[in-house]
């Protein structure tokens, strides 16, 4: 079984746009989409990250007050799961509710195995 | 009523009927190895309502609000703990509480109504393990699911509060070396562990409704509490048993006559002078109602059948309209079921009014010699009546006597002395 690392690009522009209960139905989706690789014992783990942030730069020298990227760019959180191929755990983030939504891509990456 | 008094009685009563609730929910999250967290965060959500309520008002929807507080302080713990190894969150469930996308909605999920009233069942069944003594199955009742202090707990079993706290960390132990889930039994369980819980429910009924040496106000919320379980079973499609049924309307009819049981004066009143215009008659209709919702399938047990004596009582107008014929009858479809002394001596009390004292008294010599009858004082007392009626009062002085030293109730004592004085003069 390998692991895998899915990485949520957007920010959250659009999430403030939208009222309580549609913040607390688009919440339900993501709770259904887990809740399903958590069924198949293949959740690990994941955390959806504040889009503020700092970044140390130039070799450590610099320190700017904002994440490295933003917009479209700004990972806004991340998911940890199991799957047995690369091609499964492609099909299992093509599922992520934050496509319909804020999400402007979901990036799946392995993580490095260890050992 | 003072601002103050408002708010006391307000949470006092919420407390009893909701504290249970949130308590199985909170055991859910936590997993019946943290029990105590449960409690904790319910008391916290009290505490918490008791200091705002005070300087601002109670709120429109004070249930909601203390669900709010203790769903929010559940949530920091599981925040604070995902790491820790306090909580298993290994369950695929409770997987999701450890993420922030999933957290509150999962969270809000497991405080959804039906969740919750199936959370408070599954810990009535997980207190009521067979392999838990009865007497302990009560204690954790009392304290976890009726919202009963420790201190209250100990009023009620007439014993300190290091007992009980012996008995709540024993049953605690229990739960987690067995890892005891909260759950509500499978259909091919469910009537051998419903009758477990009711025995407890109904133990716990006449702790308030019998003795007479409990406080008050404390035997008065045994009586309520006792009730709610019972309604809270009846409440689920799934354990809504006959035997559930009958236990309910044994219960109302019981407590329908609750209150003409003693004088303003405090003494014990018989059944045959009982003020039967005081009987509550709304609740004599529910236990009608609940008696006839009990007669459906095979089952017949000692609850119906109790049910049917009590009902037999508060139907009857007076005492000489009491039909024994009838009642009779039950006391002997009782005794078919399983022979029981006490059972025995109680139907020795209808053939004394169907047929006289000298019938009675042959009946009594079959038990003559019983130990546990000899150790009754109720035996003795019936003896003593017997004797009176045949006026043979030397007798009937020493039975009186007899039962006197055999109870440990005031009231009863009283009620003995007042008979001797009566057959002596």
């Amino acid at each position: 079984m390998k692991e895998f690392m899915f990485l949520f690009r957007g920010g959250d522009d659009i999430w403030n746009t939208k009222s309580p209960e549609e913040q607390q139905e688009h919440m339900q989706h993501w709770q259904k989409w887990i809740g399903e690789i958590a069924k198949k014992g293949k959740f690990v783990g994941g955390e959806r990250l504040r889009s503020h942030g700092s970044t140390w730069i130039d070799g450590g020298a610099k320190i700017i007050d904002r994440p490295f990227t933003e917009g479209k760019e700004l990972v806004g959180g991340y998911l940890r799961v199991k799957a047995d191929s690369v091609e499964e755990a492609k099909e299992m983030a093509k599922g992520c509710p934050g496509l319909q939504w804020d999400c402007s891509g979901v990036e799946v990456r392995e993580i490095w195995p260890e050992g | 009523m003072k601002n103050g008094e408002h708010i006391d009685n307000t949470l006092n009563h919420l407390f009893r009927q909701e504290s249970g609730k949130m308590v199985a929910v909170l055991i859910k999250i936590f997993g019946t190895e943290n029990i105590e967290l449960a409690e904790d965060v319910v008391q916290d959500a009290l505490v918490r309502a008791l200091e705002t309520w005070k300087f601002k008002e109670i709120p429109d929807n004070p249930r909601a609000w203390l669900y709010r507080t203790a769903k929010n302080r559940a949530i920091d713990i599981v925040r604070r703990n995902k790491h820790s190894r306090l909580i298993d969150f290994s369950d695929p469930q409770k997987q999701l509480l450890t993420s922030s996308y999933t957290l509150e909605t999962t969270m809000n999920d497991y405080w959804k109504e039906d969740h919750i009233k199936d959370d408070f069942l599954g810990m009535m069944y997980a207190c009521c393990h067979p392999d838990i003594s009865q007497e302990n199955q009560i204690t954790f009742i009392l304290k976890s699911l009726c919202g009963f202090s420790t201190k209250e707990v100990a009023k009620s079993f007439l014993t300190s509060e290091d007992t009980i706290s012996k008995r709540l960390y024993r049953t605690k132990e229990y739960f987690r070396k067995n890892k005891i889930r909260p759950i509500i039994p499978l259909p091919d369980q469910i009537a051998s562990r419903t009758g477990t819980v009711l025995s407890a429910i109904y133990l716990m009924f006449n702790e308030g409704y019998n003795s007479t040496h409990v406080d008050q106000l404390i035997r008065k919320d045994l009586i309520k509490q006792a009730m709610l379980l019972c309604r809270s079973l009846l409440s689920e499609k799934r354990t809504q048993l006959p035997e559930v049924f009958a236990l309910m309307a044994l219960m109302c009819f019981h407590a329908a006559r609750a209150d003409s049981r003693l004088s303003d004066h405090g003494e014990l009143i018989l059944l045959s002078n009982q003020d039967r215009t005081k009987w509550n008659t709304a609740l004599i209709q529910s236990g009608e109602q609940y008696l006839n919702s009990a007669a459906y399938g095979e089952t017949l047990t000692n609850y119906h059948l109790e049910a049917a004596i009590a009902f037999q009582h508060c139907k009857a107008k007076s005492y000489l309209e009491t039909d024994w014929q009838e009642i009779l009858k039950y006391y002997d479809a009782l005794l078919n079921i399983a022979y029981d002394p006490i059972v025995f001596l109680n139907r020795c009390l209808v053939i004394l009014e169907l047929d006289g004292p000298k019938d009675a008294l042959n009946t009594l010599e079959l038990v003559k010699g019983n130990k546990l009858l000899e150790k009754y004082y109720v035996y003795h007392a019936t003896l003593g009546e017997i004797y009176e009626r045949l006026e043979e009062y030397v007798k009937a002085v020493s039975c009186f006597k007899r039962a006197m030293e055999l109870t440990q109730s005031k009231k009863e004592k009283q009620f003995l002395r007042d008979k001797i004085a009566k057959v002596s003069g």
